[in-house]
């Protein structure tokens, strides 16, 4: 086998692995190089880019404490809720007969532009409470119309009256609002996978467990749980990483303003607009290297898949 | 079927107050699921409903307060008539066929050595290719954009016009959506590909097939669904991409539609009568494509999820 022309795969990937070196690999080495020189690229200043990263010298320029914080938020919030919300929802949407029109209906979202997205969620946080769907929704039920995507106080107080220069908080609101929009554009692509692996495990199985007088709680939290849990992880795994990179959506609906930058907005706005390649490059190094783990985890996946 | 109530055991049609308790223990059920898909596409069905309406009812009205009569196709009209529309809509049809064909194809080849031809240090290239899906997008725009500044060919592409390579032009915007979704096609195809049957791969080559003609006559034919959903998927991207159109196509001439409706959002700012139209307008093809290839979509993702 090894001796009958070895090249004969190089040659079937040579076109994958040129693309990916070219774009890919061959911008992350030179990333690396930039986020240990100045702001234009011509001098060396060893790891000030990154102490400015934790030190934050600049907040109102580019807040990188801030936009750090909400990733985290991005992270934890936005995948806690998206993954358990998928699977509930692909049990349920299993047990109706229009089962593919309520999937379609919850995975449109995933099908638009971020875009358009940002069209439909600005329209509908509107502030004008005859206009905007949600004030609307508010003000019936007597609360206060509220800015939705400029509030940075925090949530549990939105009910009183406030102005947007209100001091940040730890949990911003506009930052929940942002990653509302993102658990409503992926719940869908959380359901369909997770409904896909649900049609694998046997209905015997499940029937079985009904007939020994499970009851579905049981049914959900011994069987389904554990018999989807690669699947699970494989879900999880890909919005945790959505989440970290997470840039179009808070790009498009707030660029970033009222404090909800993220690392990937903020590495944007650094190298695009304030034209600081040093700085820029640090954050995307330390969003690299954030990413790492989910790497690695995904690799122990993977070798665990081939040795099954 | 797992309706989670005993089916009654005689023959012949069931009581009909077994029927009756039976739909009325499904009620919190059914509640359930179609408020899920209401709440999802509330959002989506007040962009559309707005998009009909006078610009002095948006402005003043809510969307739920619109009735038949006062809708009105004048934005559409309005949206389309604006420098470029019709041109945007070209372009990303251009940039978006074009670059999903040649991510399938690039990457099947590619998968089709992961998957069928033993080489030494496939496991851990292989591994590598994946652990790329985690690199930021925007990492690697700036690299790109200097190596592209570099090798701008500056002569005008017959046939599509722009650029013929580098920057503004359409091979160029090609190549770096086909290199970005190139890790997640390999990732796909591969698991696809080496879930079919070996004993059908063995036997082909056996009776001397080459390793073309059991790519091209055996393992593309039976991987259709993979095939499908990835085009599906890639062109999903390629369509809703802004931020590698903004970087790399700055000629206004060449702009795709979410490239221009940003910018409309920009000149516009809150006239939503315009901004709704012409989001539903970009929205249109992708909801067309998605609807009309759900089938593959949901094949294809259990393909990429859980190995067959």
């Amino acid at each position: 086998m090894l001796g009958r022309r070895w090249w004969v795969p190089w040659l079937w990937m040579l076109p994958a692995l040129l693309l990916l070196a070219t774009f890919l690999v061959y911008p992350g080495i030179d990333t690396f190089r930039r986020s240990v020189l100045d702001a234009r690229s011509d001098g060396f200043v060893g790891l000030d880019n990154y102490q400015a990263i934790i030190e934050n010298p600049n907040p109102l320029v580019a807040d990188t404490h801030s936009a750090l914080a909400n990733n985290a938020m991005w992270l934890v919030l936005f995948t806690a809720v998206t993954v358990p919300l998928g699977l509930v929802l692909a049990v349920l949407t299993g047990r109706v007969r229009y089962e593919a029109a309520a999937k379609s209906a919850i995975f449109i979202p995933m099908a638009i532009s971020f875009v358009a997205a940002s069209v439909i969620w600005r329209f509908m946080l509107e502030f004008n409470p005859s206009v905007g769907t949600v004030n609307a929704v508010v003000t019936e039920f007597g609360g206060q119309p509220t800015a939705w995507l400029q509030d940075t106080g925090a949530p549990q107080t939105w009910l009183t009256e406030r102005g947007p220069d209100e001091i940040p908080g730890p949990v911003q609101l506009n930052n929940l609002v942002l990653i509302t929009v993102g658990v409503w554009m992926w719940t869908g692509f959380a359901l369909v996978v997770l409904s896909a692996g649900l049609k694998g495990i046997s209905t015997e199985m499940l029937e079985a467990a009904r007939v020994d007088g499970a009851n579905e709680w049981q049914i959900f939290r011994h069987i389904i749980v554990p018999t989807l849990r690669p699947v699970i992880v494989v879900v999880t795994v890909t919005l945790l990483i959505n989440a970290l990179k997470i840039f179009d959506l808070v790009w498009v609906i707030t660029g970033g303003r009222f404090q909800t930058d993220v690392v990937a907005t903020l590495f944007f706005k650094q190298s695009f607009i304030n034209r600081d390649f040093g700085a820029g490059a640090a954050l995307a190094v330390v969003l690299l290297l954030a990413v790492v783990p989910l790497m690695l985890l995904n690799i122990r996946r993977f070798q665990s898949e081939e040795a099954a | 079927m797992s309706l989670g109530v005993p089916v009654p055991a005689r023959e012949g049609r069931p009581a009909l107050g077994y029927w009756f308790r039976a739909t009325w223990a499904r009620l919190p059920l059914h509640a359930a699921v179609i408020g899920f898909a209401v709440l999802w596409s509330v959002p989506t069905v007040a962009l559309l409903i707005s998009s009909f309406r006078e610009p002095s009812a948006i402005a003043s009205s809510g969307w739920w307060t619109a009735t038949v009569d006062t809708l009105t196709l004048d934005n559409y009209r309005t949206v389309l008539d604006q420098r470029g529309m019709g041109r945007s809509f070209i372009n990303s049809v251009l940039i978006t066929l074009p670059a999903t064909a040649l991510v399938v194809l690039v990457a099947s080849g590619a998968a089709y050595a992961f998957a069928w031809m033993p080489f030494r240090g496939r496991g851990l290239l292989f591994l590598v290719v994946v652990g790329l899906l985690v690199v930021p997008l925007q990492m690697t725009l700036i690299p790109v954009l200097r190596l592209y500044a570099a090798m701008t060919v500056n002569e005008e592409l017959p046939l599509l016009g722009g650029n013929v390579f580098g920057i503004n032009s359409f091979t160029g915007i090609w190549l770096a959506h086909a290199a970005y979704g190139m890790p997640f096609a390999i990732f796909l195809l591969r698991n696809f590909f080496s879930s079919l049957p070996r004993d059908l791969i063995e036997a082909a080559k056996l009776d001397g097939a080459s390793e073309w003609q059991v790519f091209w006559r055996i393992v593309l034919p039976l991987s259709v669904p993979a095939l499908a959903a990835l085009g599906i998927f890639q062109f999903l991207w390629t369509w809703n991409d802004l931020l590698i159109a903004l970087v790399l196509l700055g000629d206004p001439d060449l702009a795709p539609m979410t490239l221009r409706i940003t910018n409309l959002v920009g000149s516009f700012g809150s006239s939503y009568q315009l901004l709704t139209a012409a989001a539903f307008i970009s929205m249109a093809l992708p909801l067309v494509v998605f609807f009309a290839f759900q089938r593959f979509f949901v094949q294809g993702i259990l393909a990429g999820a859980t190995k067959g």
